[in-house]
């Protein structure tokens, strides 16, 4: 292999590298920093989130492209998904410091943190099998770590113990797909993949492409494989629970999105399996949180069911222009109401019963309405972003003649009202019970600027809407 | 300007929820209900300009436009007609009157005068919005606004009301959502612009795409008018509601359901209702006489009110059936109608603001809306008693006032179509007669109950609020002619009168 090929190819992941050295930075100095310089830790993860994403912007304006021997993809959608990522991150780092503050020893858990979004990036980055298993790993791997971080909490043992189980089967039924579509087609790279594979349906090719699935599913909090969602989003550290319902999901969609782009249409099922999961996906997440009165453990339904509305833009792959642009629009939403939601479970110190939110209004007003703000995007109410992208997957639904999931959607939303009212009605229209104390004022901060997001980007939709749709073309 | 309607009261909307709560004007009541009413007003003056240079033509005037979202076909687009002026108009004086009428705020002034203005804006917007994108955005945004309104500063059981007006006619939005995308996907190139889509006709050819379309405008509409059987909302809705918040509620937000039949059902998919307009007048006679019938029923005061709103709303519906529908040679009578129903709507959003802000001002006096317990407050009260019974008879339909003139051409049109429903629908006239009658007899006259011997009349800002009120519903009914011809001038072409 010459030199300058390979730093050709190195030139075409200065972000993901950039990540590599600022997480090992970041274990250096928590090695070396003593009890109460642990917080440096934050800001050298912050600083290298900065320039993993000053290095991502101009990758997204570049016509797509293969790298590394056409394993790793150089295109706009890995581009906006990195863009994703590293802000969502840069939020939980500054949901983290606060919530850490009192633990004498977290340096390392920034490290966790910066490769755990790693391993999103290269999930949405990967072009082959094989680059899907190490994303996978690694996502996977902190993501254990990272949901148990509270040692002494029985609840993150219980979740992060379930976690790992789910995510070792799912990641195990992966593992065994990648290695029949290997036998199968003798590549792994996914541009080959199609042309490998037998031509007519063939029940091998169904099975390993649904094992496939399994695994990415996991990652997307999608049924069957789903159990965990609710579990992690009670348990974790509340900054970590809003971090793993929403981030590794944008890696597994964009990765899930390209797998289904370069299988044969319609001969290995894979439409049916997409649309029937999406369905089941939002209607059980849906139900789930009709009568939850615990609220972390409602927004982890409720990033299930969410989960079932992007899937809607990837069983319309293929069959409509607009269905990449969607799948992106929807994560560039969806992540910042998630991130918003957990945002206001951190500012008041974790408290996650419904009992603990009355009253929130009169006493933390930006916080009560940064919660509506994103309960409101969560349900599709305009002009907040959640809106533009649910009108986006209805449109691309339909446009694939998939109008059935459309209305399946559409009465789903009307059951979120629901379980969303029943917390937003006590914040605004009941009396608090007693003082809230909230952590410092830079969680709330972030937690205001995340519900900002979904007011700026759903009046101003435009750039983004175009911006997608451009960059993903004929797809 | 139209734009500045809509969005003068919405920033200002914005500036209030920013304002400090304990400082300045956000403690001062007083003051804050005298800038909201300033801000309140804009709108009206503002539409009442745009009335002034309409010039009687068929089609969109005055529109303006900016590209909002071209990648999906959506721009900023809003302007008037016959149809949307008078509609937009009675908005704006619903609403300054709402807002400057005196309400238990407890102790909450910034919240709801700034969420009043912002419903005021998105109201105003669902009228003069010419994109279906954009219509969506306000059509959904006044509701959340009147969710929090009625949960807020409602009584009785206010949270469940309001939750059950939000599921209700949320549930109702989502299939106008998707019938919205099926016509915008039946376009060529795909576009949300209304004028565009009237002038393509993209469902012209029917069959199951139109009728499903058809099916998810009309559960859209229905709920929001409401038309019986999907009018169970509105009863709790409009009882627990805020007097200024039923006013509105009644007065403008059910208009938007008739408003978005014709504008949008009627005009992007007149062959499938051309086809379904005796079935759909069926269903308005129902809503008429059923209406009627239940609040006839009704012992609390706001409940009777609400119920007649079913009844109304089903004039409305009979005159628009009327004017959809297939009757060839019938063009004048369909026209009749037509006109018939905009200014019921208008008259509605008038009589029955103005009832609501009237049960308000009992309830804050005797604290009941309990029929019974009243009595004999003519000698006690007025102009309490004078204002009700004037909007009372406008409600009834009595000649010279807003009512007959709207129920007058629903009927003649009726007639000419549908002979046999409109005579039933006759009966529906008879039943609100007797109802308000007894109303006002159980109100006013009779023995005034010992406990009721100090009860205050309308204070000066509510006999003059409802004044207003009572004034234009006089006005129309008197000389109706300019809000007739401003009307004609969409009716006529709409239905091809020669």
């Amino acid at each position: 292999m010459p030199i300058a090929t390979m730093v050709g190819w190195a030139g075409d992941v200065l972000a993901e590298l950039a990540m590599v050295i600022g997480g090992i930075v970041v274990l250096l100095y928590a090695l070396a920093a003593g009890p109460r310089r642990q917080v440096g830790a934050a800001w050298l993860a912050l600083a290298t989130t900065g320039v993993a994403l000053a290095l991502t912007i101009p990758a997204l304006g570049e016509p797509g492209r293969l790298t590394f021997a056409g394993t790793y993809a150089h295109d706009a959608a890995a581009a906006v998904a990195r863009v994703i990522v590293l802000l969502a991150t840069g939020v939980t780092v500054a949901f983290s410091v606060p919530w850490f503050r009192r633990d004498p020893r977290h340096g390392e858990y920034y490290t966790l943190l910066l490769f755990g979004a790693l391993g999103a990036m290269l999930l949405a980055g990967a072009a082959a099998l094989t680059e899907l298993v190490v994303a996978m790993l690694m996502s996977s791997a902190t993501g254990f770590v990272l949901a148990a971080y509270h040692r002494k909490s029985s609840a993150a043992a219980e979740a992060a113990i379930k976690y790992y189980l789910v995510g070792a089967l799912a990641n195990a039924a992966m593992l065994m797909g990648v290695a029949i579509l290997y036998g199968l087609a003798g590549v792994t790279t996914l541009d080959r993949l199609a042309a490998g594979l037998p031509d007519s349906a063939s029940p091998a090719a169904s099975v390993a492409v649904a094992l496939v699935m399994v695994g990415l599913m996991f990652k997307l909090g999608a049924v069957p494989v789903h159990v965990w969602v609710p579990d992690v989003a009670q348990g974790a550290p509340a900054p970590i629970a809003g971090f793993l319902t929403a981030v590794p999901k944008v890696g597994a969609f964009v990765f899930l999105a390209r797998l289904v782009l370069v299988l044969p249409p319609s001969a290995l099922g894979w439409e049916v399996m997409v649309a029937v999961g999406a369905a089941a996906t939002m209607t059980l997440g849906n139900l789930a949180c009709l009568w939850q009165d615990d609220v972390r453990r409602l927004l982890g339904w409720s990033a299930v069911s969410q989960t079932g509305y992007g899937l809607m833009a990837v069983a319309a792959l293929g069959r409509s222009d607009l269905a990449m642009a969607a799948l992106l629009y929807f994560l560039a939403a969806y992540v910042p109401a998630n991130l918003a939601a957990f945002g206001v479970v951190v500012t008041l110190r974790g408290r996650t019963a419904l009992t603990d939110y009355p009253g929130l209004a009169n006493e933390h007003p930006t916080a009560a309405a940064s919660l509506a703000l994103s309960f409101l995007s969560f349900i599709g109410v305009p002009p907040l972003s959640g809106f533009v992208a649910k009108l986006l997957l209805f449109v691309v639904a339909i446009q694939a003649g998939l109008a059935w999931l459309a209305v399946i959607a559409a009465a789903n939303t009307v059951i979120s009202i629901f379980y969303y009212v029943r917390v937003l009605a006590p914040v605004y229209f009941a009396a608090a019970a007693g003082r809230m104390r909230t952590l410092g004022a830079g969680a709330a901060l972030a937690t205001a600027a995340s519900a900002a997001v979904l007011v700026v980007t759903g009046v101003i939709a435009q750039p983004l809407v175009a911006a997608f749709a451009a960059a993903t073309p004929g797809r | 300007m139209l734009t500045a309607a809509i969005f003068i009261p919405i920033l200002a909307a914005a500036l209030l929820a920013l304002l400090p709560r304990s400082r300045g004007l956000g403690a001062s009541p007083r003051a804050l209900a005298v800038a909201a009413t300033i801000v309140a007003v804009v709108p009206l003056v503002l539409v009442a300009a745009a009335w002034l240079r309409f010039d009687g033509a068929s089609g969109f005037q005055q529109v303006e436009t900016v590209p909002w979202i071209p990648t999906l076909g959506i721009s900023y687009r809003v302007g008037v007609d016959g149809l949307s002026l008078p509609l937009a108009a009675m908005t704006a004086l619903v609403f300054t009157v709402a807002v400057a009428y005196p309400v238990d705020l407890r102790g909450r002034p910034v919240p709801y005068y700034a969420l009043i203005l912002f419903l005021e804006g998105a109201s105003v917007g669902v009228f003069l919005a010419l994109d279906l994108f954009l219509f969506f955005v306000f059509w959904d945004v006044s509701l959340v606004a009147m969710y929090f309104l009625i949960g807020a500063w409602g009584h009785g059981d206010a949270q469940r009301s309001a939750l059950k007006f939000f599921l209700y006619t949320f549930a109702g939005s989502l299939p106008l959502l998707l019938a919205i995308l099926g016509v915008y996907l039946a376009t060529d190139p795909h576009t949300f612009d209304m004028a565009e889509i009237i002038r393509q006709q993209p469902l012209a050819g029917g069959g199951v795409y139109a009728a499903l379309v058809f099916a998810g405008f009309f559960a859209g509409f229905a709920i929001k008018t409401p038309i019986v059987p999907f009018h169970t909302w509105l009863p709790p809705a409009h009882v627990d509601a805020p007097g200024p918040a039923s006013a509105i509620l009644a007065g403008v937000l059910l208009k938007m359901g008739t408003y978005g039949f014709v504008r949008i059902l009627m005009s992007m998919v007149p062959g499938v209702w051309a086809e379904l307009s005796l079935p759909l007048a069926v269903l308005a006679v129902v809503s008429i006489v059923y209406g009627a019938l239940v609040a006839l029923a009704q012992t609390n005061l706001k409940r009777l009110i609400a119920y007649t709103s079913v009844n109304h709303m089903g004039y409305v519906i009979l005159g628009l059936a009327v004017a959809g529908a297939a009757a060839p040679g019938q063009e004048a009578a369909r026209a009749l109608a037509l006109t018939g129903a905009t200014v019921e709507m208008v008259a509605h959003g008038l009589i029955t603001g103005g009832l609501f802000l009237v049960s308000g001002s009992v309830l804050a006096r005797g604290g009941t809306y309990d029929l019974d317990s009243y009595g004999g407050l003519l000698g006690r009260a007025r102009s309490l008693t004078w204002i009700t019974a004037l909007l009372a008879f406008a409600s009834l339909g009595l000649p010279g006032l807003a009512g007959f003139v709207a129920e007058v051409q629903i009927f003649v049109g009726a007639l000419a179509v549908y002979p046999a429903l409109a005579a039933v629908a006759l009966l529906g006239i008879v039943i609100t007669a007797g109802l308000f009658l007894r109303m006002l007899g159980r109100l006013f006259l009779g023995a005034l109950p010992d406990r009721w011997r100090e009860f205050p009349d309308l204070g000066r800002r509510e006999a003059g609020l409802l004044g207003v009120l009572g004034a234009l519903v006089l006005l129309i009914g008197v000389v109706p002619g300019w809000l007739l011809g401003t009307i004609d001038a969409f009716a006529g072409p709409f239905v091809g009168r020669p």
